[in-house]
């Protein structure tokens, strides 16, 4: 193929995006490629163009991000330390093997790195009640740890089924004053908690605010959700330069809806050098059909208001998802994952319910942390991904939470009563 | 060209009263039952039928709707089913409009252009996709109307004066106002609100205004008919659908009796509104 883009290049005085970024979407319609847009309800519409401007504006007001450094430093507990974590790079023999801490911020996830980013605008656009979804129930203990701070009334919809299996978050946001809803609709899990929010949403647009809590939604949300959690692979690429003198040369993170991921990811999308590894739930195995590995194992549909890879049958009837991990239980995944995929930017790739158990476990041993069953996940891909670096490598691995709110779950898998 | 849904709305302007548009899920409970009942329709006085395309995740739909989604899916619902409904139905009426109703992702699923040829040919007349704003257009509204079918789209309490001409655009059969701001089968709105609504839609468009959202009763029905040109009732039908199932969720022998009573009612009261409306002129 000739390549004649050079001579295709308007010319004009106004400053173009350079054609050779990564890092330049979504385009004015919230597209990266063609995944991505708003496919929402005529009622939602005027609300979430309202959002995009409210959003737009506070990017460009420093007053705004004053705010954010202000909580971010003295509420969050940032910047969340990159730790070389010695014992597991000996262990797996190969590249070495740097933690980005983000279970050690306040309430155990990268999820409040959000949160605070959406209230602050709720807050800016005069809203007075807050609602969410919540998988694992991260989101939802975030959510209702940022409404209690700012005092306005919470509801978090969350599926009985993972209600079921996350008693201790439930338990924690109904400490924080959130009302939590359990949802009976459908499979009962993620997917089901964002159609309740987003029916409560849309009955109620006037005073609520809808604080998604991963890089998928309608346009602004993927890109907020984007920027907002960008702080992580700017905090990384700062402190591996001065650990290292350099870029590193791989990352690593699971990936549910993507927000973790996309976070750490970003910010590293033009450093060619750098490979990208995005960890899917492969629950049994994706050849078994019980995953949630969307990209591994769907192909691209219109859900939750974008274009996306998703689980679904031949008659474009949504599939449900199957992980240990209620967090990554989601038949979708966020538009600019489906759009690195599709240009070969960022590898997508899976580790099963066994895989990331035996991580789960391998973590706790030899570093003393017990990590989420989420990026247990991109723990499991890691021992395949560090001995075929090789030990002159470095490799980041997002440890997105902490693992407290799952040790009932894993307890039940590996047959011991608590 | 003119399509049916056009000329149903001239000849109900002609009558001098306003319609009946009965919603239905294609193959809810079962393929057979449902078309049975949605041939019946027209006789009991649907004047246009919605036919819903079940889909999992219906975002905007309240728990009626939703169940009678998933009630067509378990039974073996797919869109291809769902066309050939449509033909069926049309080899014993070719003048009562169907307007297919649903979400996206099963249409760009199906393929767009595929679609589009396939249920022209079944002979649908219109198209409601919730979660496709203007702003989405080019996916499947220009395609739709260049290929001969209306886009029928929503306008709601949040469509404000700026933003109502854009909703307006490429919007042709009628204007489905939802009249409250919320899921399906869920409030309803008052009758000074819905008159106030109308009135305004009307300062914006010559195209028919069809209220729904909330319709539940003949009373209510006759309330809305006052105002608009045709009324809409969804949930109500369904859930006489889900009262008239057996433990198994199988339809019991007067399934389409419990349903057609209400269309009946329902068609009475959009009928009273006319007499009241020719009395006032």
């Amino acid at each position: 193929m000739v390549d004649c883009a050079p001579f295709a290049r308007p010319v004009t005085s106004k400053p173009v995006n350079k054609p050779n970024t990564f890092r330049a979407g979504p385009d004015e319609h919230g597209r990266f490629g063609v995944f991505g847009g708003r496919f929402v309800a005529e009622t939602l519409m005027p609300l979430i163009l309202a959002v995009e401007q409210a959003y737009n504006e506070a990017k460009d007001d420093p007053k705004f991000a004053e705010q954010m450094d202000y909580y971010r430093k003295h509420y969050i507990g940032r910047p969340s330390p990159l730790y070389l974590a010695e014992r597991l790079t000996q262990e797996l023999g190969g590249a070495k093997i740097y933690l980005k801490r983000e279970e050690l911020n306040h309430t155990g996830s990268h999820k409040v790195n959000n949160c605070i980013g959406q209230i602050l605008l709720a807050k800016r656009m005069g809203k007075t009640r807050i609602i969410a979804e919540t998988g694992a129930g991260q989101h939802g203990v975030a959510t209702a740890t940022v409404a209690a701070l700012f005092n306005l009334p919470c509801t978090v919809y969350m599926g009985e089924v993972d209600i079921a299996r996350q008693q201790p978050n439930v338990f924690r946001m109904r400490l924080l004053g959130a009302e939590v809803v359990p949802v009976k609709s459908g499979t009962r899990t993620l997917k089901d908690a964002m159609n309740e929010a987003l029916r409560d949403w849309v009955a109620n647009v006037e005073d609520t605010f809808y604080i998604i809590g991963t890089v998928a939604g309608p346009h602004p949300y993927p890109a907020m959700v984007r920027d907002f959690q960008s702080v992580i692979g700017e905090e990384a690429k700062q402190q591996h330069h001065e650990a290292e003198g350099r870029l590193p040369d791989a990352l690593v993170a699971c990936i549910g809806g993507g927000s973790n991921a996309m976070g750490l990811f970003h910010p590293f999308l033009d450093d060619t050098s750098v490979e990208i590894y995005g960890v899917e739930a492969a629950g049994d195995g994706v050849e078994t059909g019980r995953h949630a590995a969307s990209i591994t194992g769907g192909r691209p549909g219109v859900l939750h208001g974008n274009r996306t890879y998703l689980l679904q049958d031949a008659d474009g009837q949504i599939s449900d998802a199957h992980s240990i991990s209620a967090g990554l239980d989601y038949p979708g995944i966020g538009p600019e994952h489906s759009w690195l995929h599709e240009i070969g930017r960022a590898q997508y790739v899976s580790a099963t319910d066994q895989e990331a158990l035996d991580a789960f476990q391998l973590l706790a041993r030899v570093e003393g942390i017990i990590p989420a069953l989420e990026p247990a996940h991109a723990l499991a891909y890691l021992k395949k991904l560090a001995p075929k670096l090789g030990k002159n490598k470095t490799v980041i691995l997002n440890l997105s939470g902490r693992g407290d709110k799952d040790i009932f779950a894993v307890a039940e898998r590996l047959g011991t009563k608590l | 060209m003119t399509t049916r849904i056009e000329r149903r709305f001239a000849d109900l302007k002609a009558e001098g009263r306003a319609g009946l548009v009965v919603f239905v899920t294609a193959g809810d409970p079962d393929y057979a039952s449902a078309l049975d009942l949605v041939k019946a329709l027209p006789g009991a006085g649907a004047d246009v039928i919605e036919l819903g395309m079940p889909f999992t995740d219906p975002m905007a739909d309240g728990p009626a709707i939703q169940a009678s989604s998933l009630r067509a899916l378990k039974s073996g619902q797919t869109m291809k089913k769902t066309l050939a409904f449509v033909t069926e139905f049309r080899a014993s009426d070719q003048k009562t409009p169907i307007v297919l109703m649903g979400y996206y992702n099963p249409i760009y699923s199906y393929g767009v252009e595929a679609f589009l040829k396939d249920a022209l040919a079944a002979g649908v007349d219109g198209l409601i996709i919730v979660d496709l704003p203007p702003e989405e257009d080019t996916e499947l509204c220009l395609p739709a109307l260049e290929a001969g079918l209306n886009f029928i789209r929503l306008a709601t309490p949040t469509t404000d004066d700026q933003r109502l001409p854009k909703v307006l655009t490429n919007t042709s059969g009628f204007v489905y106002y939802v009249s409250i701001m919320g899921i399906t089968g869920t409030k309803s709105a008052s009758d000074a609100d819905i008159a106030k609504a109308v009135q305004r839609l009307k300062r914006h468009t010559d195209l028919p205004v069809a209220v729904g959202f909330g319709i539940k009763s003949a009373e209510q029905a006759r309330a809305v008919a006052q105002e608009a040109d045709a009324a809409v009732v969804g949930s109500a039908v369904v859930s006489r659908i889900a009262d008239s199932l057996d433990a198994n969720g199988k339809p019991k022998a007067g399934l389409k009796e419990h349903v057609l009573e209400l269309v009946r009612d329902l068609a009475g009261g959009v009928r009273a509104a006319a007499k009241q409306r020719s009395a006032v002129a």
